[in-house]
Formats: C-alpha cells, structure tokens, sequence
C-alpha cells in the first residue's frame, strides 16, 4: 500500500480534488494507494509516515527524503497527464 | 447527499470594477453574507487567508482565483462568482512570490470538510475549459452567468481531463 499526503492551505478543497484524481488514476493502473489529507504547515511533522507528498500549494519546507511532486497540474489540467505519471512511477519504485 | 448547487442569481456578479484584490474580496464575501451563506467572521477569513495561502490558478486567459476560508464559518454551501473589467493581480498558489492577471474570481464557500469532492471536481472542470472561461468572462449580465455556469454545478457526468 502507497501512503500519499495530499496538502494544501486548509487541508480541505484543493487538496479533496487533487487526492480524488490521484486515487482514482492509480486504481485504472491497479495501484493501491491511500491518500491523507492536510495543512500545508502540517506536513513537517507528518511526511515522515508517508512514500509521496503532493501539494497544491507552495511547500519550501524539507520532505526528508520523502518524494515530492507538485499538484497544481491536476487543478488546472496543464500538464495532468505527465504529474499523474510522475506519480506512477513513484509508486513503481517503492 | 444531493451535490446539486443551484446558484443565487444574486451572487453571479458581472464585469466588476475594482483596482484590488481586498476591494475585490471583500465584495465578493460581503454578498455571500448577505445572502445568508456565511458568517460574519468570512470576509475577515477570505482575506487572511488569501494572504497566507494565496489561490491565483496558473492558466492561459482568463485565469481564475478560488478564494476560500475554514468551512466552519460557512452556513451554506455556494459560490459567488464574479467578473473583472480590468483584470487583478492575485499571487499563484504554486509559487507564491509571482502574481498573475485573475479575470474571474470564483469564491468557494464550503461548508463540509469532506463530502464536496463532487462539486470541487465540477469547479475545477470548469477552471479547466478555457472555452468556458473566455464565455464567462464575456458575459453582462446575473442571467448569462447562470446559463453558462448552472449546466457545469448540474451536470451528472464528470468530465474526466
């Protein structure tokens, strides 16, 4: 099981859409994942229990190892395709 | 749950003349108020947090902001949205030291932690058809907004990108 932290500003709306599109792109490839939603000033303190972190919002903060890939993307639709391979592959590696 | 939102005419505002984001906010949280949607505390809220957490979205022309606040000072949830003569600088929520030329401003008012997916999904189909953007942008009137927008909040079948 791939574990994605999904953070945006609030932990509630952007971060709702990004993590539903992540969850349902990995389940057509036949990944299994779980997604946990939170603040973007909440990742410090909890990315060390996950394998991705995607962030809707500017995160200039450590991820102490952890990959990260940016999420804006899966908002705006520019580039989707290539952030939701991005994350395939991630979860490939692990 | 019904995700069926039905906007108020009332806050589908049209060809809007501000010079900035605060004016253009705070008229925008103040319809929201007066409709009933939020509370008092919103337009406090929107601006505080536009600041911290800025939602510039970067796209081609007409680019969109999503001002939103914590969805315990929401009643009900809505959207206002409105339209700019002139276009406002709004930081990007991606890199937040560049600002971008938001034409349309789409204020979300949440009132669930969960459970919107749905309609945040039919918001973002929306910001993602530049088609839409351009007829939403051109449009002069509460009624033509309406048009343009209800069919998106409405529609049964997600357009997947």
């Amino acid at each position: 099981m791939i574990r994605i932290l999904v953070a945006c500003g609030n932990g509630i709306a952007t971060s709702t859409v990004v993590a539903s599109k992540i969850k349902g792109f990995l389940v057509s490839k036949g990944v299994q994942a779980e997604t946990t939603q939170t603040k973007l000033m909440e990742v410090p303190g909890k990315i060390q229990d996950y394998d991705l972190l995607v962030t809707t919002g500017e995160f200039s903060g450590q991820t102490k190892g952890v990959p990260y890939v940016k999420g804006m993307p899966l908002l705006t639709g520019i580039g989707a395709e290539q952030t939701l391979n991005e994350i395939y592959d991630i979860t490939q590696k692990k | 749950m019904t995700v069926d939102l039905v906007i108020d005419k009332n806050l589908l505002l049209p060809r809007l003349k501000f010079h900035t984001q605060n004016e253009a906010l705070t008229y925008l949280a103040d319809q929201l108020y007066k409709q009933g949607k939020v509370k008092a505390e919103y337009r406090a809220a929107i601006l505080k947090r536009e600041d911290e957490y800025p939602t510039g979205l970067p796209s081609t022309k007409p680019a969109v902001a999503i001002p939103h606040a914590d969805y315990n000072l929401v009643n009900e949830t809505s959207l206002a949205v409105g339209t700019l003569e002139q276009p406002i600088s709004f930081h990007n929520m991606e890199d937040v030291k560049s600002t971008l030329d938001v034409e349309i401003i789409i204020m979300m008012a949440i009132s669930e932690p969960h459970g919107q997916v749905e309609m945040l999904q039919r918001i973002v189909s929306l910001i993602q058809n530049e088609e839409l953007r351009k007829k939403i942008l051109d449009a002069t009137t509460s009624d033509q907004l309406q048009q343009l927008i209800t069919p998106i909040l409405l529609t049964n079948e997600l357009k997947e990108n």
